[in-house]
């Protein structure tokens, strides 16, 4: 180190000035969704096992697991897109801000509003990209020129599209790259400002440079929003996540801080998981 | 958690590479554990044939430390490991350093060992350090057992030595500086003893960190500024 008798020339820094430099232990969780004894049958299968879960808000958890384990149930679970499988038998309860989403009283499509939901393959509407962006409002009955420019300007913006967008707006949004499909998708899910978004493997169609823009988005995202993300790609998990759970045979596994999950995890069969052994 | 198998991936390849880099660790600990008892007997029996085969030994061992940490990164960057498999390889990189620092204490008293032999002090015992350095082989053994069966079972009473080794070590200064207080004309001679004494201590310093560095790797937690106490909860911990 560097020390002049004035003592300017010193590299010091402050040190609480480092964000990552010390982990804030203390930080006190908000849960957001609480998910209770939660057990779903396909007919006679059970494919969940009475998952117990808290995740917090405003952070990123991740479901990893092999293919099977009941991740992407669960997640479809959080906005009851399970309902529209007829054979699909739910017990437990799944609580948003404390409010038990399988009440009787709840309107789905108002729950599916506030809890949004981005799918592996990209699935825009064959219209514009202005229009599939605004599309939420409009069936909520916005119909105020002035209110959807900025609505779709804002969610454009807040999914890293607009500069690449701004002057084709009216281009059909079909004729986009599959990078851009999925982050207009993500566009039109903040258009309706979700408290929740279901990211299941929204980046696993997509290059590796696409996959790293839509890393980044979730990111950004989570400063405003819950992020549930299923993902295949571990190191994906290990990157984007704050918290991680471990679903195995439709069991909830292990559930906790990524950073802890990936380097000393609890449980041998998370560890068997995320090292690549035989379970 | 049953950390003592490194192999099971589902990648062969993963395994034998694994399995390549904590053979070589160990085959450096070993080099180095020889080089010590070399350097030492060198030393006390003025024999320059051992002693310069000791600073030859030395290319090896620097040669394997810049080899194991070239696998180590390289796999760092191909396999992305994470939980054992990532501390393992962050643990092998830190323990190749300790080692190789062992091998420049043992290669420093093999050099001095050379250079007294021109004196005319030189055949005198050098009992002094003889204790000293059964600590600190059995230190270095002991924490190589450790990392070779993967078991943090006797770590502690390998770190509760290294208290021991720091009085003894304190013990040979006050000897010394009464020696040098006694006889002036010795210090020249004396002072080399104190090096070589303070090479030992320093091994057993080494010894401690290979320690730790094999609680993080099978316990994933990091030990290195903890008292011996906490360290004992530790390892107790399941």
């Amino acid at each position: 180190m560097t020390t002049t008798t004035e003592n300017t020339l010193t590299h010091s820094i402050d040190i609480g000035s480092l964000s990552r430099a010390i982990k804030t232990k203390d930080e006190v969780v908000d849960t957001c969704l609480k998910i209770e004894d939660l057990n779903l049958f396909y007919g006679e299968k059970q494919a969940l096992h009475g998952v117990n879960m808290e995740i917090p808000r405003k952070k990123v958890t991740a479901y990893i697991g092999p293919s099977g384990c009941g991740k992407s149930t669960l997640l479809r679970c959080i906005n009851r897109m399970n309902d529209l499988i007829d054979t699909v038998n739910i017990d437990g309860r799944i609580l948003l801000d404390g409010e038990d989403i399988y009440d009787k009283s709840v309107n789905v499509a108002d729950l599916r509003r506030r809890v949004g939901m981005v799918f592996q393959k990209p699935n825009p509407f064959p219209k514009t990209i202005y229009e599939n962006v605004a599309y939420g409002l409009r069936i909520q009955g916005v119909n105020d020129r002035r209110v959807l420019d900025e609505s779709v300007e804002k969610s454009l913006r807040g999914a890293a599209l607009w500069d690449e967008v701004k002057d084709r707006l009216n281009d059909n949004a079909l004729g986009m790259s599959g990078g851009q499909q999925q982050r207009l998708v993500i566009a039109r899910a903040i258009a309706i400002e979700p408290e929740v978004m279901l990211l299941d493997e929204p980046a696993s169609a997509l290059d590796p440079i696409s996959t790293l823009k839509i890393e980044e988005l979730i990111n950004e995202l989570k400063e405003k929003y819950t992020i549930v993300i299923v993902t295949h790609n571990m190191q994906q998990a290990a990157r984007v996540s704050d918290y991680t759970a471990f679903m195995y045979m439709g069991e909830l596994i292990e559930f906790g801080e990524t950073t802890e999950l990936f380097t000393n995890p609890g449980k041998k069969q998370t560890e068997d998981y995320i090292t690549g052994r035989y379970g | 958690m049953d950390n003592k198998n490194i192999g099971q991936h589902i990648s062969k390849q993963f395994n034998e590479e694994m399995e390549d880099i904590r053979n070589k660790v160990l085959a450096m600990g070993g080099l180095v554990e020889q080089q010590i008892e070399q350097a030492v007997s060198a030393f006390m029996t003025c024999d320059l044939e051992l002693a310069e085969k000791v600073i030859q030994q030395d290319d090896l061992v620097d040669s394997l430390q810049v080899d194991i940490d070239q696998e180590c990164s390289e796999i760092l960057a191909k396999r992305q490991p994470a939980a054992f498999d990532l501390r393992m390889l962050l643990a092998s990189v830190k323990i190749i350093t300790d080692l190789e620092r062992v091998g420049d204490e043992a290669t420093r008293i093999a050099k001095m060992t050379m250079r007294l032999e021109k004196t005319e002090y030189y055949h005198e015992q050098y009992h002094e350090i003889r204790h000293l350095l059964d600590m600190v082989k059995k230190m270095l053994h002991g924490s190589l057992d450790a990392l070779a069966r993967m078991d943090t079972d006797n770590i502690a009473d390998i770190t509760s030595n290294d208290k021991i080794v720091d009085q003894e070590y304190a013990s040979i200064i006050r000897q010394l500086i009464t020696q040098m207080m006694e006889n002036p004309r010795n210090i020249t001679r004396t002072l080399d003893v104190l090096w070589s004494a303070r090479a030992l201590e320093r091994i057993g310093d080494h010894s401690c960190n290979i320690c730790e560095h094999v609680i993080y790797m099978i316990k994933g937690r990091d030990v290195r500024h903890s008292s011996q106490d906490e360290l004992e909860q530790i390892i107790s911990d399941k």
